[in-house]
Parts: structure tokens; C-alpha cells; sequence
């Protein structure tokens, strides 16, 4: 039976686009070639930390999620202390619960709401710059 | 009879009883299974100005998702998503 993880890594906002780019297939290629299939990529792109973080007030985020044995766990976290360019991480375990959400987020079915109210306001604004 | 017992006075108005709703734990009652540690904006019912967890008698969730929301809460601590100490975090 496969584990289901979910990482999260904060680099240093100091990176160039091509420089995550190029971090982020370094582990996501650790991942594929430790036989686990990765679910999920996402870039979050760079946010404000809450509080500064080795000198840092700001960072980039990125998740994945992927399912396999639970040894490379290990290994991305030993490569993680040794980058520089990598602030923060986390690793977590996802239960048969978090697994269901996170397949009902990619499908869109999370957070359904805030789509709706996001459509109603858009077409407040077109009459008014219609009229204009 | 000169002596009355205390149930048989009677007050010109009658007294307000204030009926507070009773607490529930929304977790059980709209069936969420699962706490996301990156939805801020959720977890923020869960804590104060100082950015401290609010306590069960308040929030009302029960045991079992209280701990998750705790867990859920120290990991975007962690993240730098939510602070560990502030001051009008609201």
C-alpha cells in the first residue's frame, strides 16, 4: 500500500523564475526516480510570511503532493537542510480523509462559493462600464 | 399563614431569561472531515487577536476536531502562514 505525502517547500524570495524552475524539477526528478508518481504541482508563487524567516519577510511557495513508499521522504529532507535557496518545509502524512479533499480541490469541487460571488460581482461592474 | 416560602413570590414584571443558543461543533454537524493547515482565512475562526488558540468551551468543537484543528493550526504556524505571537490579528 502506497503513502500519500503532501510537501510543502518556502524558497528564498531572491530566486529568479528559472532558478525555481530549475529547483523544483531538481525534487520533483528525486521524486519520479524514487518510483513514486507525483498528483500535484503547484506554485503558489511569492507571498509574505507571517514572520521573517532567516532575514526573509517574504518567499516562495510550493506543494506537491505524491504517493509512494515512504522512504524519500527522508532523502528530499536531508537535500532540503543542505539548500540554501530552500527557507522552510513541511512534510505531511495525508489520512483517507485529506486524500478526498485534495481530489475534490483539483476537481474544483472545494470552495465552490467564492467562484459565485467572484461571477455576481463581475457582472455588477459590466452594466455600469457598458453605460459609460 | 404569615410565612411564605420563596416559590410563592411573584415579580410585577417578569424576569428575562436569556436563552443562549446551544454550542455545536461544525465539524460534525456539516460533516467536514478534513482540516486544511493553507486555508488561513478559515483557521482564523479558531484563534484570537494574539493569534492563540480559542479554547473548546468557545469554539464548541468537539474533542476530536479540536485536536485537528490545533494540528491544522501549528503547521501553517510553521509554514509562516499564521503568526505564533501579534497583536490585532484581526
Amino acid at each position: 500500500m502506497s503513502n500519500h505525502y503532501e510537501t510543502v517547500i518556502i524558497f528564498s524570495p531572491l530566486l529568479s523564475d528559472d532558478d525555481v524552475k530549475r529547483e523544483v524539477s531538481k525534487y520533483t526528478k528525486m521524486v519520479t526516480d524514487a518510483g513514486c508518481t507525483i498528483l500535484e504541482e503547484r506554485l503558489w508563487g511569492l507571498r509574505q510570511l507571517a514572520y521573517p524567516i532567516a532575514g526573509k519577510s517574504n518567499g516562495i511557495y510550493f506543494i506537491m503532493e505524491y504517493s509512494g513508499g515512504g522512504t524519500i521522504v527522508q532523502k528530499l529532507e536531508v537535500e532540503f537542510g543542505r539548500n540554501e535557496n530552500v527557507i522552510r518545509w513541511l512534510t505531511i502524512h495525508l489520512d483517507k480523509y485529506g486524500i478526498e479533499y485534495n481530489d475534490k480541490r483539483r476537481k474544483g469541487l472545494v470552495g465552490k462559493k467564492k467562484e459565485v460571488q467572484d461571477e455576481k460581482k463581475e457582472k455588477m461592474v459590466e452594466p455600469l462600464t457598458a453605460g459609460v | 399563614m404569615a410565612i411564605r416560602s420563596n416559590k410563592d413570590i411573584k415579580y410585577l414584571t417578569a424576569q428575562k431569561v436569556i436563552k443562549r443558543p446551544k454550542k455545536y461543533c461544525r465539524f460534525r454537524k456539516y460533516n467536514i472531515r478534513y482540516i486544511d493547515y493553507k486555508e488561513t482565512e478559515f483557521l482564523l475562526n479558531f484563534i484570537n487577536e494574539q493569534g492563540k488558540i480559542l479554547p473548546r468551551r468557545i469554539t464548541g468543537n468537539s474533542l476530536k476536531y479540536q485536536r485537528k484543528v490545533s494540528e491544522a493550526i501549528k503547521r501553517a504556524r510553521h509554514l509562516a502562514l499564521l503568526p505564533y505571537v501579534t497583536d490585532l490579528l484581526k
